[in-house]
């Protein structure tokens, strides 16, 4: 327990000092839902806003643990961790953990604009939209921590957002209801994490006592999150060449 | 004794088979230099020491165990070449880290940042630093714990006469009081402090012996002509 809290902090350390990605973290979201709310009529946003609040933090954490993860592969820092009494387990965790913060505080800040500056209407609890984004939060960093071995570079990890990340946005039925997608896709989109986030956040949106179909596809968002850390696990080599 | 033995250690790095059929036994207690021209497979035998390489057959035991094993990672403390520690925090927050990673208390830092000499700048972020204060930012780390092998990948790289003269006596006395101390260096006069010195060249062992013992088997005055010596020797 004690390896996962230090390591939380320690990340969380990091980013304290790195001020300008704070910021960014923080704000891009906000900016982000503003541009989309003056771009489209308000029942237009009612319908996507809830949806781009869950979208934001996938994408966000899924960048900075790939980045992160990879700075220390390249450090060394990840090579020396592994080679003291760290398990696996406990550097994934930290970064869950630490990035589970950074996610309360830009769903926060986030769901916090939406609702009281840009009059985002819901019918389902607020809490309920941060927990969502929190949980999308949590499978952003899982997937990057998991993909992060197979990039040997900067570049490649870049890479993996339109690999990855851009296929997910089309099929998660924030641009076609899914139902409506073909026969091939729909299958496609649901194997997807992004869509079952999707749709809880459109249950969140439609519905004031949530009904359980939209609780069992929370549950599938963490199953995803639980898969990613085991696979992420795996990939993390003591051993390398 | 022979606190790290290696047997029929191979390795193979892509298609370079690094290290073939690689045998040596290193002693605690004493001061060990690894030497030889870059690309011999210094730091491949190192991180199978250490238990991060993976190995394609032989056998790599330390302390009594297998590299890389559960036990050991209290026990073998490792410096890389390039210094692994983290740039975006300060020398005193990346020694906090790994001291709970270690499961160790705060107790030991301000005498291990002493014993690098780093006091007057233990809370500059590390990234601010230059090269030698990074590298013994990272030696320090490896301290911590006063494990009882230290294996370290060309440690006083970069570093000016005083600090590697502190350095080596740093290392002197850690072998002095029991340690295991495996320090590799491509300069030869450093090697001259070691106790016992392996020549590693092309993933070969050249010699495995005390200096005065090399010294009088090549004829040569100093370490750096016994290898080329030797490396002449090997060559005809």
């Amino acid at each position: 327990m004690n390896r996962i809290t230090s390591t939380a902090q320690r990340v969380l350390k990091q980013l304290r000092h790195d001020r300008r990605t704070m910021a960014l973290l923080m704000i891009v979201p906000v900016f982000l839902m503003a541009l989309v709310s003056w771009i489209f009529p308000q029942p237009v946003f009612d319908r996507i806003g809830l949806s781009m609040l869950g979208i934001f933090p996938f994408i966000t954490m899924f960048l900075v643990t790939s980045i992160a993860t990879l700075r220390e592969r390249q450090s060394g820092t990840l090579e020396r961790l592994l080679s003291m009494p760290m398990r696996k387990v406990d550097f994934i965790i930290g970064y869950q953990l630490a990035f589970a913060v950074l996610s309360l505080l830009q769903s926060l800040i986030a769901v916090g604009v939406a609702v009281w500056w840009l009059n985002l209407q819901f019918a389902g609890p607020k809490w309920m939209a941060i927990v969502v984004a929190m949980s999308v939060a949590q499978l952003g960093t899982a997937l990057g921590l998991a993909l992060s071995a197979l990039a040997q570079t900067e570049f490649q990890a870049v890479q993996f957002l339109p690999a990855v990340i851009i296929p997910q946005l089309f099929l998660c039925g924030l641009f076609v209801p899914r139902d409506s997608l073909n026969h091939i896709l729909q299958p496609i989109s649901n194997l997807l994490p992004l869509s079952y986030a999707v749709d809880v956040l459109n249950g969140v949106s439609a519905q004031a006592t949530l009904s359980s179909e939209v609780w069992w596809k929370f549950g599938v968002i963490w199953a995803f999150v639980v898969g990613c850390v085991v696979i992420g696990s795996l990939t993390l080599k003591r051993r390398s060449i | 004794m022979a606190s790290i033995s290696v047997r029929n250690l191979t390795v193979r790095r892509g298609h370079n088979v690094v290290l073939s059929d690689f045998s040596v036994a290193i002693d605690a207690g004493r001061l060990t230099g690894l030497v030889g021209p870059s690309g011999g497979g210094k730091t491949t035998l190192i991180r199978s020491i250490v238990g991060v390489q993976r190995i394609l057959s032989g056998e790599v035991m330390v302390l009594g165990e297998p590299a890389g094993s559960p036990s050991l990672r209290h026990r073998v403390g490792y410096v890389t070449q390039a210094p692994s520690v983290y740039g975006d925090l300060t020398v005193l927050e990346n020694l906090e880290y790994f001291a709970r990673v270690l499961g160790l208390d705060n107790s030991r830092i301000p005498f291990t940042i002493d014993s690098v000499d780093l006091n007057h700048r233990a809370t500059a972020r590390v990234a601010s630093l230059s090269g030698g204060e990074r590298s013994r930012c990272s030696l320090a780390i490896a301290l911590l714990g006063q494990p009882p092998v230290l294996v370290l990948d060309e440690p006083t790289v970069g570093l000016d006469p005083v600090l590697r003269r502190d350095l080596w006596a740093l290392f002197r006395r850690l072998a002095d009081a029991g340690n295991t101390v495996l320090v590799s260096s491509h300069v030869m006069d450093e090697a001259e402090r070691c106790d016992t010195l392996l020549l590693l060249r092309d993933g070969k062992l050249l010699a495995n012996e005390e200096i005065p013992s090399l010294l009088t088997r090549t004829g040569t005055n100093n370490v750096e002509q016994a290898f080329l010596a030797l490396i002449d020797g090997a060559a005809a």
